[in-house]
């Protein structure tokens, strides 16, 4: 469902050295990459909008228009491009609320 | 009133920030220097990536980067006199108290001096389909380079009406990007008519640009001068841009990423927190902070850089110094310098913006011919139609924070930054008023989203 | 005087009372005229919580709130417009003995007012609102309390008002109100004088200047609680959900941003245009939101504000006639409960200037009930900052 079109290409030779997980699935991403690079090359949506279900994947790409935003599974709220990459994250595109739901 | 005690608080580390921390360090204080960013530079001289560290000189050129490689050693030297506080967001500011985000927990800074430099982002225009994957911000093109070390795209147009388009194109065009064409919708009249002026003002400035135009010559960019954005097209994400040349002939052009950029908006919100006035200035069409000519703008605020006015990297970094020098002379301290050099250059500097803005004038009269459909507010997915109807409306406002309140624009995530431009526009030729007349979105805190749990520990009180 | 147009009442404030008065004087046939000296709706009316709250109400309040209420429930007919009116029902909670001896005084009242109470402790109280925080003792749920969208109710009610023959002056800074010969004329700048011999003091947090003007001097002041609202998340919460001690009040709306407020309340600028939020104000509802509903602790403050309100002592509003002059009527002092009576208090204020007999007695709003000491609101001191 968040598959999208690959936006980012890299400008420099890129050697994916570790993997992050994104709704469950495992990304390649370069340690101390920003995030948005290892998703957008990866051909991944950051999100939709929550009114209309459009896809979104980043705009101003340094931190002001929060479009890029992802939660990690502890429910931290990030900025994908204000983040780096680091081995064991755990993304997901919405904010975990099960606890409301029980 | 006592003389200053603390130490002195500087909020942004780009040109202005570090060229202030600078001359405070040279007096012999400590500055308190922060940044949200983890590394200083700002955004037009951000720092590369390391991943992009060694393309350098491709990047900047051999002479640039060598000079940057020097500066930026320079500033690291700086950073270890000064309380450098990167990755801390200013949220708020009340009264003697800055209120900051550091590491995910809320901190309080008292001060009794501080300089906002918080720089500028781009100046947009709503445009239809302006929300598909694929289209971003000018500024966020280039940032995508210098720290996601990646291109936006493989065929990129790069449209709007900015100098800065072509410095980004450059920079895309020496990293190798071979697909790629600059739509500047300015008219060649205008910046034929401006162009004296500019050259008198900052001829060095003025040679820069004509050695890029030159650059993206020599290297095959396509260039389409004087033409009309219509709209991006595209199902799933960016598939063409579709322009209007000059001769009124029609053309998409098949690509699949855009950049977007009429100029810089300058983020004026701290300094309105901390009390700054702000006055429209009618030639570049937008609201900035009052201050006198050394920056200061208040008992306990100064105020540099492209936040305060449209300058530049070097118009920033100058004022910044100023600022440092006013501050200095408010705690009884001097330093050697000649600060009515400095307000010159300044000033010439901020006059060849002036003359910049009436080359590559922001498209105002585009708001009136916006389609009904074209989502103006990202965030909250406002589209035009929805705000002219509440301004038609019986008892309607003509007011932009009114406009705000009724039908959401600028309630969302980025709190007003991207549409905000155009919500003014699209009030003002909607109710037939003068643009200066139906205001701008209130700085309302935090100036940024924050988390909250930050208010749970650490909290400085 | 010749260019003055004349009107059969003049109402000072484009406020909801003041909307509302002059929605129903305008359908009972009235010339009015609302002068708003900016937008309608633009302070209180439209910069609070939108809470249309009947839990917690003083005894004497409920005929009028329960009054109001039907009309919120029926808006869209009353005005033609959706003000986004949600019977979404509104949970007290105590986390405190105290609060738990209120939270039962309340239910008792509002029992006996004839409101559906549910009280829940324990095991229910677990399994209803299940993301409380355990240190809940107990809550009192009213189906019937809701929410609507403060920011567009004025302004629809005062479309309807000007679709029944009103006449609505924006931007209208009133500078001078004069009574002679049984008529009131009213200047501003920015409006052309006009007369009516009844005037209508609906000015909010400015109406004490006015009704000190005729000689009637209220301990009216001016405040606003801190508030704020987060980004847009996945709608999970339904009821308005008031910690009865005061430190957090929240809603989600069904967009998905939650809406909070809380006390103490902070007195507004000398200006008297402006209620700044101290940041420690937001911090101590950000910890308060943490700590009532861990599972928000993530979720990012987008934007922080206030209103200027007006408030009397014993936290209830002036509503009725003036009584130094034949033709002035009062409407304000809401003291933070004006949003959810305005209705009524329009429909009946307009009842009692044609000289009908309202239908909620209006007696416990009388003016001159300052004449004598009154007895000051238990919340007075403690939903406000100490002085």
């Amino acid at each position: 469902m968040l598959d999208g079109p690959i936006l980012f290409r890299p400008a420099v030779e890129r050697r994916p050295d570790i993997t992050i997980r994104f709704e469950g699935r495992d990304i390649p991403a370069c340690a101390g990459e920003s995030l948005v690079t290892a998703l957008l090359t990866a051909g991944l949506l950051t999100g939709r909008s929550e009114f209309d279900g459009t896809p979104r994947a980043g705009f101003c790409l340094m931190g002001v228009c929060q479009e890029c935003t992802v939660w990690t599974s502890a429910g931290q709220r990030i900025r994908a491009c204000m983040t780096e990459a680091r081995p064991g994250l755990d993304l997901r595109t919405s904010a975990p609320f099960e606890t409301f739901a029980s | 009133m006592s003389l200053p005690q603390l130490p002195p608080v500087i909020v942004g580390a780009g040109p202005a920030g570090l060229a202030c921390a600078a001359t405070l360090v040279e007096a012999g204080l400590r500055p308190i220097l922060l940044d949200e960013a983890r590394r200083p530079g700002g955004q037009g001289t951000r720092r590369l990536s390391p991943a992009m560290m060694p393309f350098a000189e491709q990047f900047l050129g051999r002479a640039y980067a060598n000079k940057t490689a020097t500066r930026e050693a320079l500033e690291d030297r700086l950073l270890t006199r000064c309380d450098w506080r990167p990755g801390t967001l200013a949220w708020g500011i009340f009264e003697d108290r800055l209120e900051v985000v550091q590491d995910g927990r809320h901190d309080s800074i008292r001060f009794d001096q501080l300089l906002v430099a918080v720089g500028a982002t781009d100046r947009l225009m709503a445009l239809p389909g302006w929300t598909l994957p694929g289209v971003f911000t000018l500024g966020g093109a280039q940032v995508a380079l210098k720290q996601h070390s990646a291109f936006i795209g493989q065929r990129v147009v790069m449209a709007g009406s900015s100098p800065l388009l072509y410095l980004a194109a450059a920079q895309y065009a020496r990293m190798g990007l071979r697909d790629l064409i600059v739509v500047d919708t300015s008219k060649s009249a205008d910046k034929r008519r401006a162009a004296i002026g500019m050259v008198l003002s900052a001829p060095g400035t003025f040679a820069e640009g004509l050695l890029l135009l030159a650059e993206l010559r020599r290297r095959g960019v396509r260039r389409i001068e004087g033409a009309e954005l219509l709209r991006v097209n595209g199902t799933n994400r960016v598939e063409a841009i579709e322009i209007r040349h000059a001769d009124g002939r029609v053309e998409a052009l098949s690509c699949d990423a855009v950049a977007l950029g009429h100029g810089l908006r300058p983020e004026t919100q701290l300094a309105e927190l901390a009390g700054a006035k702000l006055k429209f200035d009618p030639i570049l069409r937008n609201w900035f902070p009052e201050t006198d000519e050394d920056g200061r703008a208040g008992d306990r605020l100064w105020l540099a850089g492209d936040s305060a006015m449209t300058g530049g990297r070097i118009a920033a970094a100058e004022s910044g110094r100023l600022a440092a020098l006013s501050m200095l002379a408010a705690r009884g301290m001097t330093v050697p310098a000649d600060a009515a050099k400095l307000r010159r250059r300044v000033e010439r500097l901020r006059v060849f913006q002036q003359r910049m803005a009436s080359a590559f004038r922001w498209p105002s009269h585009l708001a009136a011919e916006l389609p009904d459909e074209t989502i103006v507010c990202r965030c909250e997915r406002v589209h035009a139609g929805t705000i002219r109807e509440a301004v038609r409306k019986q008892a309607g406002p003509v007011e932009v924070n009114r406009v705000k309140a009724i039908t959401r624009c600028g309630m969302g995530r980025c709190q007003g930054r991207f549409c905000g431009q155009t919500l003014q526009e699209l009030t003002a030729s909607t109710s037939g008023m003068p643009v200066e007349t139906v205001g701008r979105l209130r700085a309302q805190a935090p100036v940024r989203p924050i988390p909250i749990e930050a208010a749970m520990e650490g909290d400085g009180l | 005087m010749t260019r003055s147009s004349s009107f059969d009442a003049i109402i000072i404030g484009g406020g909801l009372f003041g909307c509302f008065t002059g929605l129903f004087l305008a359908r009972s046939g009235k010339r009015v005229a609302v002068l708003e000296r900016g937008y309608v709706g633009a302070q209180s009316s439209g910069a609070n919580f939108g809470g249309l709250r009947l839990q917690g109400r003083s005894l004497s309040q409920y005929p009028l709130s329960l009054a109001a209420q039907h009309h919120w429930e029926t808006f869209e007919e009353l005005s033609g417009e959706s003000c986004e009116y949600d019977r979404n029902g509104m949970v007290y909670f105590a986390h405190t003995d105290a609060g738990r001896e209120r939270l039962l005084g309340y239910a008792e009242n509002s029992r006996r007012c004839g409101l559906e109470i549910a009280l829940w402790e324990g095991e229910a109280l677990r399994r209803n609102l299940p993301w409380l925080a355990p240190s809940a003792l107990i809550a009192s749920f009213s189906p019937r309390c809701a929410v609507a969208n403060p920011r567009t109710a004025t302004p629809a009610v005062a479309r309807a008002m000007i679709g029944a023959g009103g006449a609505l002056l924006q931007n209208c800074d009133v500078t001078q109100v004069d009574h002679k010969d049984g008529l009131f004329t009213v200047a501003g700048t920015g409006c052309e004088p006009i007369t009516a011999p009844v005037l209508i003091n609906a000015a909010g947090g400015w109406a004490g200047q006015l009704a000190k003007q005729f000689g009637e001097e209220v301990p009216l002041f001016s405040a606003g609680p801190p508030q704020f609202v987060t980004e847009p998340l996945p709608y999970v919460l339904q009821p308005s959900v008031y910690a009865i001690e005061g430190d957090m009040i929240l809603r989600q709306t069904t967009r998905g941003n939650f809406i909070f407020a809380g006390y103490p309340r902070t007195l507004s600028n000398a200006d008297g245009r402006h209620t700044f939020v101290p940041p420690h104000k937001t911090l101590n509802g950000m910890r308060a939101v943490a700590t009532h509903i861990p599972a928000l602790r993530h979720a990012e403050v987008m934007r922080v504000w206030s209103g200027v309100e007006g408030y009397l002592p014993d936290m209830l509003p002036i509503v009725g006639a003036g009584q130094t002059t034949p033709g002035l009527f009062h409407a304000f002092g809401g003291s933070g409960g004006g949003f959810q009576i305005a209705p009524a208090v329009g429909e009946c204020l307009a009842h009692l200037i044609s000289g009908d007999t309202p239908p909620v007695d209006l007696a416990p709003y009388a003016i001159t009930r300052f004449a004598s000491a009154i007895e000051a609101s238990e919340k007075l001191t403690r939903e406000f900052d100490r002085v």
